[in-house]
């Protein structure tokens, strides 16, 4: 007990002695995101995609000869916590930060940052708000934000749909709402505002609904446009299946999940999905082996754009010189690097240029990717 | 505005309000007997259709029939779920029968939230789809888009039910020994009438109603998680008090009132304002009957 005991002391002596003279050694970078609860499975590959590219570019001899270190933090995908995360960040000394994964946690997050002058790049936050406002320039995206999104929608519901009658319904949540508003005025834009036939939101979680699949049926829609997550939406699907409605359903990339296809099973089929496009070149193939031989899985949602947030950012680190925040803003704008979603730059809002999205199609149970 | 319009949001009104009315039976009854509103409740619906998945995925996986996977996932669902209520009343609700009117329902709201954790932590966090139980069959056609088949069978099982209890409450010794029981406690006790084993069988009883409710509920939505109680809880909960809370009557027509309106609002208004309308009439009701539809103003024991 004795001799343990001194030997705890004596590790922690080491420990605590070397711990600040390695710390002045690396470049620390923080990996902010939900990596508990409901929403880990789109924080976590975040994680794992940071790992994999500093593990890689650390064997390589680290950058500017420095290592690289990541530091982790949990927000839960909760504002509240990831005010929490932040500081605690920036408390531990991260020169810039990958992520948050949620809008609303980024949302909690990104002032503080700002505040510290920390540049922060999130693989999956979509409200436009965040790089179009201009409130934030430190803030970045790999991912397109809804407004493209809402193009997309609007533009295959319209064209390859050639939809007559639409009927756009929404979880009344922060997401779901505020895409399926910006699909409405999209459409309605471009002169269709009499194709509308209904506008409502649902109340999430709720026991059935069985009255507003009777309305839209009622009205005649052969389209319907969802806002929100796939929980609810695989129970309206199932629900207009029952009343054997032919209609078209599509909706954003909060359905495009695989769990949409596991819970609604052979309602699922024919639903369409926009998302991110899938990466096809050899560095997605290569950053997909790297994933598959560490985890023995294929990669999960936002991995590849995590991925490529890192490497741009290490790649802003080089050029820069430095992790000072102008140099650093302004490598990342001016620089374009290659990365599993293409050769990506970023604008002066802060958003990734030559990036894609995509229409999906559920067919034979799984998400294809549909070309025009 | 065409009658068939109207007929069809009336059935999708009318089969919701029976799936209330499984639910509420339980808390109506429970109140009536020990003025408790077990806020629980919802999360026995919520264990009996956890239970039917099991059953269902352990008994299509042996290759049974349709209907017998159907007849056995219910009777499985509604046993564990009935083992669930008898356990929660003896745990949580017995020991604290002489305490403050609110220490059990402080103890309920904690049951509630207890086992909402437990089925996530024991189970999973996940979305689980849920196999269609319910016979599907077509109707000849040009009535097969009113109603369907899972509607019908919800409405017909509902009503068996209902009769069913009905009569247990009317005609048996045990429902007799519930009336009892529910009219005044202590009278019932000095009569002879064992007052526990009765508390135990209403928990019982409604623990059964609300596993079929579950199981129907999940069967159509074909999707469940911990967390489906609560909404249904809190629907079943509104009709209790709106049909009177005590009075077994009036859960089922609160329910059925509570159903129609969400569907109604949802039909000709918007679905926007599903709850606030269903809310609004709870309010309304209360202002001008204070003790709900059916309910009685109970007089103050002395």
């Amino acid at each position: 007990m004795k001799i343990n005991r001194k030997a705890v002391f004596a590790f922690a002596c080491i420990f605590m002695a070397s711990a600040p003279a390695f710390a002045a050694e690396t470049i620390k970078i923080g990996i902010g995101g939900a990596h508990s609860g409901d929403l880990a499975s789109y924080g976590l590959p975040t994680v794992k995609a940071a790992e994999l590219v500093v593990e890689e570019r650390n064997a390589a001899g680290g950058i500017l000869g420095k290592q690289i270190e990541l530091i982790k933090e949990d927000d839960a995908c909760k504002p509240e916590i990831a005010t929490n995360t932040a500081t605690k960040l920036i408390t531990s000394g991260v020169q810039a930060v990958i992520g948050h994964i949620c809008s609303g946690a980024t949302k909690a997050a990104i002032g503080i940052y700002k505040g510290s002058n920390l540049v922060c790049i999130s693989p999956s936050a979509t409200a436009p708000d965040f790089t179009l406002s201009g409130d934030y320039p430190n803030f970045f995206r790999t991912i397109s934000h809804d407004f493209l999104q809402a193009d997309l929608q609007a533009d295959f519901v319209l064209n390859n749909l050639k939809a007559q009658k639409i009927a756009i319904i929404h979880d009344k949540g922060e997401y779901g709402k505020g895409i399926a508003t910006i699909v409405k005025e999209k459409i309605e834009k471009a002169g269709f505002k009499d194709k509308i036939v209904v506008f409502e939101g649902v109340t999430s979680g709720a026991v059935d609904y069985a009255a507003i699949v009777q309305k839209i049926k009622h009205e005649k829609a052969d389209t319907i446009v969802w806002g929100g997550y796939h929980a609810d939406a695989s129970k309206i699907i199932k629900q207009i299946r029952q009343k054997k409605m032919q209609v078209n359903f599509i909706g954003p990339d909060g359905l495009k999940d695989e769990t949409f296809i596991q819970v609604a099973g052979a309602d699922a089929e024919g639903v369409y999905a926009s998302g991110p496009s899938t990466p096809k070149n050899s560095l997605a193939e290569k950053a997909r082996e790297q994933h598959i031989k560490k985890y023995g899985e294929e990669p999960g949602a936002f991995y590849y754009q995590a991925y490529s947030a890192t490497l741009a950012l290490l790649n802003a680190i080089q050029k820069a010189g430095s992790t000072d925040f102008a140099a650093l803003t302004k490598a990342l704008k001016s620089e374009s690097v290659d990365t599993p979603i293409g050769k990506i730059s970023f604008d002066k809002n802060g958003d990734a240029t030559g990036i894609s999205l995509s229409m999906y199609k559920v067919e034979k149970g799984k998400f294809v990717e549909q070309v025009k | 505005m065409s009658f068939e319009y109207f007929f069809e949001l009336f059935l999708g009104g009318l089969s919701r309000g029976s799936i209330y009315a499984l639910i509420a039976l339980g808390y109506t009854m429970v109140y009536g007997i020990i003025e408790l509103i077990n806020f629980a409740h919802g999360e026995i619906y919520m264990i009996g259709a956890f239970t039917a998945l099991i059953i269902a995925g352990i008994l299509t996986f042996l290759g049974l029939n349709h209907f017998a996977v159907f007849v056995i996932s219910i009777l499985a669902a509604v046993i564990w779920a009935s083992a669930y209520g008898f356990t929660i009343e003896k745990i949580a609700y017995k020991p604290l029968r002489k305490a403050p009117r609110l220490s059990p329902l402080i103890s309920a709201i904690g049951m509630s939230i207890f086992l909402q954790n437990y089925v996530l932590i024991a189970q999973t966090d996940k979305y689980l789809p849920f196999p269609s139980v319910i016979p599907e069959f077509e109707f000849w056609e040009p009535y097969s888009h009113i109603i369907g088949s899972v509607e019908l069978v919800i409405l017909v099982l509902t009503a068996v039910i209902m009769t069913a209890l009905t009569f247990l409450i009317k005609f048996t010794k045990i429902g007799k020994a519930m009336r009892a029981t529910a009219q005044d406690r202590t009278m019932a006790m000095l009569l002879g009438v064992s007052v526990n084993k009765i508390i135990s069988f209403t928990f019982i009883l409604g623990s059964f109603l609300a596993a079929v409710g579950g199981v129907l509920v999940a069967s159509q939505m074909g999707q469940i998680n911990f967390g489906i109680g609560f909404m249904a809880g809190i629907k079943a909960f509104t009709s209790a008090v709106l049909g009177g809370i005590g009075s077994i009557p009036g859960a089922v027509l609160g329910a059925i009132v509570l159903g129609l309106t969400e569907s109604f609002a949802t039909g000709y208004i918007s679905s926007d304002y599903q709850d606030v309308f269903a809310f609004a009439l709870l309010i309304l009701i209360l202002i001008f009957r204070p003790s709900g539809l059916l309910g009685r103003a109970t007089t103050q024991k002395v």
